[in-house]
């Protein structure tokens, strides 16, 4: 089967089991997407005339590498790699999410609020020095792979690789087994955390990174999903994102972390409001107009007095990150992600 | 000012405790979550015993990690309590007097608070690390294949929490977020 990339028209084969070539050319650099659409017709159009076995400018020189300068990563380096994530991933906390919440503790106006900012900064502090997990909810594994497009993985199957990465990862570091085989029926526990959830890109380039998030239920039970109408319009999804967090209360771990996905459509929304929150904790959206939104949807998430915890406060959220990308005539699909505050995810490159 | 407070709870130790409150509770617990609560509640409808007698004691919502070598208990902070709302009166009806997690409970179990004269608390989401030093000793009592949803019996020392729902109807999450609330 052959895909056509919607936003390039680059056509892909779609290999048998692997549905991720749909994410072909979609968020290889984190940063296409909306922010891009004012030249986006013009770059189409541009594409359109090139020859497609010819080398073009727009997108770096070409296809790469030839077949000759393919690079082999074996399947058990990826295993290691996601492994050594696992065993770090919920006790060493992002540098950025420790400031946010340093900021976020001389911000704070109410003493309970403080003391619980105070507790949870001793908490993080600990769980890096006795390399024990801060929060006990160790979380299902997501782990997105972008894959250069001249890597070949050998050696074995890149599921079975990040799984046992995962199995190896949670074992040794005393992280808790939270997934059960089956959603609906028995609810038995697989005790290894696996299998992890796994979003697979390709991207430019030889090399393979590997992000681990360390997804908790709490903050992920709170999230949700809207196909709003084109006339719905910003103060649409400005009310969305507020409601979700006004309803999220104390039950996500304030202070949250807020991923929005806008565009797209109704699987990819929810990926890219995932994908927000692995963008370092404060960090702006590249477009400006995005990134006001941003600011502008923080405040107003602050002041619904929500608080650390929910006892009341005036930091409900440490920050908003927006991924957002084009979408169809008819349809404005947002989505919200929470994040607590513990936030745990790293990155390796191979 | 922090109210240290044991257990087995006493009706007027709950009596005295108000939404807003903050306590360091210590004595013994039970820890137990989705799948425990869902076996608790099947043997209270069978008439069957349970693996503890919930008279005045507290449950805390949650799921540790595995110990370390050494440790007693490994991360242990709570969990979203609304989860266990379906399967609290039945515990309140047997005498149970305090429930310990994070976020909203139903109005269901808010009234029953009332009626049956208990209390919830909330301790601080996501400081796992905090909340298992506190625990003295820790031993799974029932439901060891169910995992990280075992049920757990641990003895706690100065574990603190916060007064959210008290036996009266006050409630700190809306007194408190009225109070910082600016639009």
């Amino acid at each position: 089967m052959v895909l056509c990339c919607a936003c390039c028209g680059l056509t892909a084969a779609l290999l048998p089991g692997q549905p991720v070539a749909i994410y072909h050319h979609l968020f290889g650099d984190g940063r296409r997407g909306a922010e891009g659409m004012d030249d986006l017709s013009e770059k189409n159009r541009k594409e359109d005339r090139q020859d497609v076995n010819g080398a073009n400018p727009d997108w770096g020189g070409g296809f790469g590498l030839s077949c000759a300068d393919i690079r082999h990563i074996d399947a058990s380096e990826i295993a290691e790699a996601v492994y050594k994530l696992c065993m770090k991933v919920t006790c060493v906390l992002p540098p950025e999410n420790i400031a946010a919440l340093e900021r976020a503790m001389e911000e704070e106006k109410s003493p309970q609020g403080r003391q619980a900012l105070a507790r949870i900064l001793e908490n993080h502090r600990l769980a890096g020095e006795l390399m024990q997990p801060a929060c006990q909810d160790t979380g299902i594994a997501v782990v997105f792979i972008e894959l250069g497009q001249d890597v070949h993985v050998c050696g074995g199957d890149l599921n079975q690789a990040i799984d046992e990465g995962v199995r190896r990862g949670y074992s040794e570091a005393y992280l808790r087994k939270s997934v059960v085989h089956d959603p609906l029926f028995g609810r038995v526990n697989t005790k290894d955390n696996t299998p992890a959830i796994v979003h697979l890109q390709m991207v430019p380039g030889c090399s393979l990174k590997i992000t681990v998030v360390a997804k908790g239920g709490g903050a992920e039970n709170m999230s949700g999903l809207a196909m709003l109408t084109p006339a719905s319009g910003v103060e649409g999804v400005r009310n969305f994102v507020v409601d979700q967090v006004r309803k999220a209360g104390p039950n996500a771990c304030p202070p949250v972390i807020v991923g929005v996905g806008v565009g797209g459509n109704f699987e990819t929304v929810a990926f890219l409001a995932k994908k927000a929150l692995i963008r370092p904790v404060g960090e702006r959206n590249p477009n400006p107009k995005y990134a006001a939104l941003e600011e502008e949807l923080l405040r107003e998430i602050n002041g619904l007095g929500i608080g650390p915890q929910g006892f009341g406060g005036s930091v409900t959220a440490l920050a908003v990150h927006i991924e957002a990308y084009p979408c169809h005539i008819a349809s404005l699909p947002v989505a919200v992600n929470l994040n607590c505050h513990v936030a745990p995810h790293s990155t390796v490159i191979l | 000012m922090t109210i240290k407070i044991e257990t087995p709870l006493s009706d007027s130790v709950v009596s005295s405790l108000r939404a807003g409150d903050e306590v360091s509770v210590s004595g013994v617990m039970y820890i137990a979550r989705d799948a425990a609560h869902k076996r608790l509640v099947s043997l209270i409808e069978s008439g069957e015993a349970l693996p503890f007698d919930p008279r005045g004691q507290i449950i805390y919502y949650a799921g540790p990690t595995p110990p370390k070598p050494g440790q007693v208990i490994g991360s242990v902070g709570p969990t979203t309590s609304g989860r266990m709302d379906p399967y609290t009166i039945p515990l309140l009806e047997l005498g149970l007097k305090g429930m310990i997690g994070k976020g909203y409970r139903s109005a269901a179990v808010r009234k029953g608070l009332i009626e049956h004269r208990a209390v919830y608390f909330a301790a601080i989401g996501g400081a796992g690390v905090l909340a298992g030093q506190c625990m003295k000793s820790a031993k799974p009592i029932a439901y060891e294949e169910l995992g990280p949803e075992a049920l757990w019996r641990v003895e706690a020392e100065d574990f603190p929490a916060f007064v959210v729902y008290d036996a009266y109807g006050g409630d700190l999450y809306e007194e408190g977020t009225s109070k910082y609330r600016v639009c």
